[in-house]
C-alpha cells in the first residue's frame, strides 16, 4: 500500500512537470500579457520595459528554471492580472468549482443509480424508455445552451431561482467561501449544477443499465435466483455492487471532465470559480496564472485517480491481490 | 400612557419606513469590473467610469460635449501657455481632509509616474499652486486641448497618499504589475466611497455624505455592482429583476428588453469609428487611390448598421463623429456599387485579385459579423477576401506585424477631439515621435502630417476646426482608409432608473447624478 502511494506520488510530480513543460512552450503563442495591462498609448519602447521587469524577455529555458524554483518552495508564479500569488488565487477560487462539483456529482449518484437499476430491471416499462430517450436530449445539447435555457425558463419567466452567481456565501475557516449553508447559496447552486449534470446524466444512466443488464445474466445471479434470496438482495447487494466497479472507473474519468466543462457552466452562470478564472485568464494572456493553473489540474486529476484506484481495490479484492507480486 | 407610546412608536416607524424608502440601492452589471482602485494606474474606460463614481474631475463633459466645472469653477487664460483654474472651496474628501490646490498639484504630478498617463500629458510643462484654491497649469507650446484633458485630472488626497504602507512602499506608488496602496484604497471627493472591494466578484460603493455637489439630483446611496461577462447572462439579470442597470446590451436583444414592460433601453452615440486599413506597402493594388475608392464604395455602411448592428451604430464617412470639432457634413458614406466596379475597371483590376484580412472577434461589438461582411461585399468587385479572426490577446501584435492586408481597428479619441485620431492612425508612422503608431495601412500624406501638427498647437478655435475639417476632407478624398460607423453605446434598466439624463458619449455613467423613481 505504501509503495503504491509512493508511486503515485512521484507519478503526479512526472505530470506536473509535463504540463508545465507544455504550458510554458506554448505561453509565447497565447498573447501578450502586457498589452492587456497597459493602455493604447503606451509605447512600444516601455511595453519591453514591463516586459523585462516580469522576466518575459529571458530566454526559455531561464524562465522555465526559474518556474521550477519557486514551484520547490510553493510558489508558482504571480498572476499579473491579480497581482497575486497564482496559487493563492486558485485556492480562493477552487471552493466554488468544488462545491459546483459536489452537487453535481451528488444530483448524478442520486438519479442515475435509481434509473440506471430501474431501466435494466424494467427495461421495458414507460419509464424506461422515456428515461433513454430523455437523457440522449441532455448529452446533445450543449451545455451552454442547456444553461441559458435554463435561466430563461426558471429566472426570467418563472422567476423560482436566481439567474447568476453564486448568492450568499459564509466564510468558513478563513478561506472557503460556502453556498452551501445558506438556502440563497443552495437556490444559486441548482441552475448550475443541473446544468452540469445534464452532460453526465445519460452516460451514468446508460453505463448503469448496461452493466447491471449484463450482471442479471450471469451465473451466479442466475444461482441467487434459484437460491430463492429476495429480490431485493440479489438486485442490490449482489447485482449493484459488481456494476459499480466500472461506474467507478468512468466517474474518476469523467470527474476531469467535468472539471472542464466547469469552464463553459462557471461563464454562463458568473461562477467565480476555477473554470471561469481559467477563461478570463486566456483572454487576458495571463500566462503565470494558466499556467499554475495547468499544474493544480494535473495533480488534480493524479489524485482523484489515485483514489478511485483505492476504492475500485476496496470494492474488488482480486485487482489488489492481482496488483502485488 | 399606552396611547402616548403607541403613537410614539407609530411614528418612529413611519418615519423610519420613510427613512427607508429614501434608501436608494442600485444593482448594476457591467461586463467587467474596475481593475483597481488606483484611477492612474490604467488608462481604460472601465477605470475612467469608476473614477467618476469614486473622485471628481477638474471639469467634465455634459450631453452636449460642453464643459461642466466640478472641482474648478473658473478658468482663465493668462498668456499662450498658462492656464490659471480657480478650485472649489468647501469640498472634501473621503478621508475627511478639506480639497486644496496642492491635491491638485499632487495628482498632476503623480501622472508623470504613470506609464500609461505620461503619453497623454507630455505637452504639459507644470502645475503650480498660487494660493490654496488656485493653480496655474502650463503647456510646453501652445495647446488647443487643454481644457479637454482637465476631464483627465481627478485630484486625489495627498495626505491620504502620503507616507509608506506595511510593506514599506510610498503610499502614492503606482505600480502596474504587483500590489500597490493605490490599488486597494481609495480617498476621493467623489459622490460614492468603496465600502467593499472583492475584485471580479462584487463591489459595493455607498453614497458619501459630504459629497459637496448639494444641486444634484442623484439619490441613489447605495451601488452594488456585480460584472457579468457573458451577454446572455446579463440581459437575463435584468429581465428576471435580479439587477436594475445593465451595460453594454448585445444588439440582439434590444427588442426584448423594449418589449418587456418593466424594462427599457436607452442608446447614445458613441465616438469609437470601426474601420479597416489598406495595408499600401504589402499590397501594391491598394497604392492606387483607385482601387481604395473603389473598396469604399463597395461597403454598404448603412447596411451594415441596420443589419448587423441592428440600427445601434451611425454610418461613418469619416473620423470624427458629429460633435467633434473636426466633423464636416459634407462627407456622407458612399455606397454605389456601381461606382465601385466602374472604379476597379479605370485601375485595370476588373478581374480582381486575391488578399488576406484579419480582425478580432471579441474586441469590438460584432467586430467578426462586421469582417465577414466585408469578405462578402468585397467579392461583389472580384476581390477576394481571406478572413482570420481571433481574440484581442493575439490580435494586436499580429496587428503590428502587419501580417495581413487589410487590418480592421477601431478608435476612440482620447481627448475627444478630431485631430486625435490622425496622430494615432493616418499620420506617417515613425517610431521616435510615436506618431502613426497604429496605421498598419503605411498611408503617407505629409499634408496630413503638417496639418495634424499644426492643430496642435493651433489656439484660435476658428482655424484649428479649419484644420481639421480639412484634414478629414483630404482623407475622404484620398480613400486613406475605409470606415464603417460609429459605435452607439447601449444600456438597458427596469423603467424607474433614470438613464436617459446620466449618459454621454464617452460612455461614463454619472451615476452620482442618477435618479431612481
Amino acid at each position: 500500500m505504501f509503495a503504491f502511494i509512493i508511486r503515485r506520488i512521484i507519478q503526479s510530480i512526472i505530470v506536473m512537470l509535463v504540463i508545465s513543460l507544455i504550458g510554458f512552450s506554448i505561453q509565447h503563442s497565447i498573447g501578450d500579457p502586457v498589452r492587456d495591462l497597459v493602455g493604447e498609448r503606451v509605447t512600444p519602447a516601455e511595453r519591453e520595459e514591463i516586459r523585462d521587469q516580469l522576466g518575459l524577455n529571458d530566454p526559455f529555458y531561464i524562465q522555465y528554471f526559474r518556474f521550477l524554483k519557486s514551484a520547490c518552495k510553493g510558489d508558482l508564479g504571480l498572476s499579473f492580472f491579480y497581482k497575486k500569488p497564482a496559487l493563492e488565487v486558485i485556492i480562493s477560487k477552487a471552493p466554488a468549482t468544488l462545491e459546483l462539483v459536489l452537487v453535481t456529482s451528488f444530483i448524478l449518484i442520486i438519479v442515475s443509480i435509481p434509473t440506471g437499476i430501474y431501466c435494466a430491471i424494467f427495461p421495458k416499462r414507460l419509464f424506461s424508455r422515456f428515461a433513454m430517450a430523455f437523457s440522449t436530449i441532455g448529452v446533445a445539447i450543449p451545455v451552454f445552451l442547456t444553461a441559458i435555457a435554463l435561466i430563461y425558463l426558471f429566472a426570467v419567466e418563472l422567476n423560482w431561482l436566481p439567474s447568476y452567481g453564486r448568492g450568499e456565501t459564509i466564510n468558513i475557516g478563513g478561506w472557503w467561501e460556502s453556498g452551501l449553508l445558506t438556502w440563497d447559496g443552495i437556490m444559486h447552486l441548482i441552475l448550475p449544477s443541473v446544468s452540469l449534470a445534464s452532460i453526465m446524466l445519460p452516460l451514468f444512466i446508460r453505463l448503469i443499465r448496461a452493466e447491471m443488464m449484463e450482471v442479471l445474466e450471469t451465473e451466479y445471479i442466475q444461482f441467487a435466483w434459484a437460491k430463492g434470496l429476495r429480490r431485493q438482495r440479489v438486485w442490490f447487494i449482489h447485482a449493484f455492487k459488481n456494476t459499480l466497479l466500472p461506474v467507478i472507473t468512468v466517474y474518476g474519468v469523467q470527474l476531469g471532465i467535468m472539471f472542464a466543462f466547469t469552464i463553459l457552466t462557471e461563464t454562463v452562470f458568473q461562477w467565480q470559480g476555477m473554470g471561469f478564472m481559467f477563461l478570463e485568464a486566456v483572454e487576458r494572456s495571463d500566462t503565470s496564472l494558466l499556467v499554475a493553473y495547468l499544474v493544480v489540474v494535473g495533480v488534480i486529476f493524479v489524485a482523484v485517480n489515485t483514489v478511485v484506484d483505492i476504492i475500485y481495490g476496496t470494492v474488488n479484492p482480486m485487482v489488489r491481490i492481482a496488483g502485488t507480486k | 400612557m399606552k396611547k402616548y407610546l403607541f403613537v410614539f412608536l407609530a411614528l418612529v416607524m413611519v418615519f423610519g419606513l420613510c427613512g427607508m424608502a429614501q434608501a436608494k440601492t442600485l444593482k448594476l452589471a457591467l461586463d467587467a469590473g474596475p481593475v483597481s482602485q488606483d484611477p492612474q494606474v490604467q488608462l481604460s474606460g472601465g477605470m475612467l467610469q469608476f473614477s467618476h463614481w469614486a473622485f471628481d474631475p477638474l471639469v467634465r463633459y455634459a450631453q452636449d460635449m460642453s464643459f461642466e466645472p466640478r472641482l474648478a469653477v473658473k478658468w482663465e487664460r493668462l498668456d499662450p501657455l498658462t492656464m490659471r483654474f480657480h478650485l472649489r472651496k468647501g469640498v472634501k474628501f473621503h478621508s475627511g481632509n478639506p480639497f486644496t490646490a496642492k491635491d491638485v498639484k499632487f495628482t498632476f504630478d503623480r501622472f508623470y509616474k504613470s506609464k500609461d498617463f505620461k503619453g497623454l500629458f507630455t505637452p504639459f510643462e507644470s502645475c503650480t499652486v498660487v494660493d490654496d484654491y488656485t493653480v496655474d497649469i502650463k503647456t510646453k507650446k501652445p495647446y488647443a486641448l487643454l481644457i479637454n484633458m482637465a476631464t483627465y485630472i481627478f485630484p486625489l488626497d495627498s495626505k491620504f497618499y502620503t507616507g509608506t504602507d506595511e510593506t514599506g512602499q510610498p503610499k502614492d506608488a503606482v505600480v502596474k504589475v504587483g500590489p500597490s496602496f493605490a490599488l486597494k484604497n481609495e480617498s476621493g471627493t467623489g459622490p460614492f466611497k468603496v465600502t467593499s472591494w472583492e475584485q471580479g466578484a462584487k463591489y459595493v460603493l455607498e453614497r458619501f455624505p459630504d459629497y459637496w455637489d448639494k444641486k444634484s439630483p442623484g439619490n441613489v446611496d447605495k451601488i452594488i455592482l456585480t460584472p457579468i461577462k457573458e451577454n446572455a447572462t446579463r440581459v437575463a439579470a435584468l429581465l428576471s429583476g435580479d439587477v436594475d442597470f445593465i451595460t453594454p446590451v448585445p444588439p440582439h436583444d434590444f427588442q426584448r428588453i423594449r418589449k418587456d414592460p418593466k424594462t427599457k433601453m436607452v442608446t447614445f452615440s458613441g465616438g469609437r469609428i470601426i474601420t479597416v486599413q489598406l495595408n499600401q506597402k504589402r499590397r501594391p493594388e491598394f497604392k492606387d487611390v483607385n482601387v481604395r475608392q473603389a473598396i469604399v464604395h463597395a461597403i454598404n455602411n448603412k447596411g451594415i448598421v441596420k443589419k448587423i448592428m441592428k440600427g445601434t451604430a451611425t454610418a461613418a464617412g469619416q473620423q470624427g463623429p458629429k460633435g467633434y470639432k473636426g466633423y464636416n457634413q459634407a462627407l456622407t458614406p458612399r455606397y454605389d456599387l456601381k461606382k465601385a466596379k466602374a472604379l476597379m475597371k479605370k485601375a485595370g483590376l476588373e478581374k480582381g485579385f486575391e488578399c488576406t484580412m484579419i480582425a478580432p472577434n471579441n474586441r469590438y461589438v460584432n467586430d467578426e459579423k462586421i469582417a465577414e461582411a466585408v469578405v462578402g461585399m468585397l467579392a461583389k468587385i472580384n476581390i477576394k477576401v481571406n478572413l482570420n479572426t481571433m481574440p484581442k490577446a493575439q490580435y494586436w501584435d499580429e496587428f503590428d506585424k502587419q501580417v495581413a492586408d487589410i487590418q480592421l481597428i477601431g478608435w476612440h479619441s482620447d481627448t475627444e477631439d478630431s485631430g486625435n485620431f490622425s496622430e494615432f492612425l493616418t499620420m506617417t508612422p515613425n517610431k521616435e515621435t510615436g506618431y502613426g503608431q497604429f496605421n498598419s495601412g503605411n498611408y503617407s500624406n505629409p499634408k496630413i502630417d503638417e496639418l495634424t501638427i499644426a492643430a496642435q498647437s493651433e489656439t484660435d478655435l476658428k482655424k484649428r476646426n479649419a484644420m481639421l475639417q480639412e484634414i478629414e476632407q483630404i482623407l475622404y478624398d484620398d480613400a486613406a482608409f475605409v470606415p464603417f460607423h460609429w459605435q452607439n453605446h447601449s444600456y438597458a434598466g427596469k423603467n424607474n432608473v433614470g438613464i436617459k439624463h446620466i449618459v454621454n458619449t464617452m460612455n461614463f455613467p454619472y451615476l452620482g447624478d442618477l435618479v431612481i423613481k
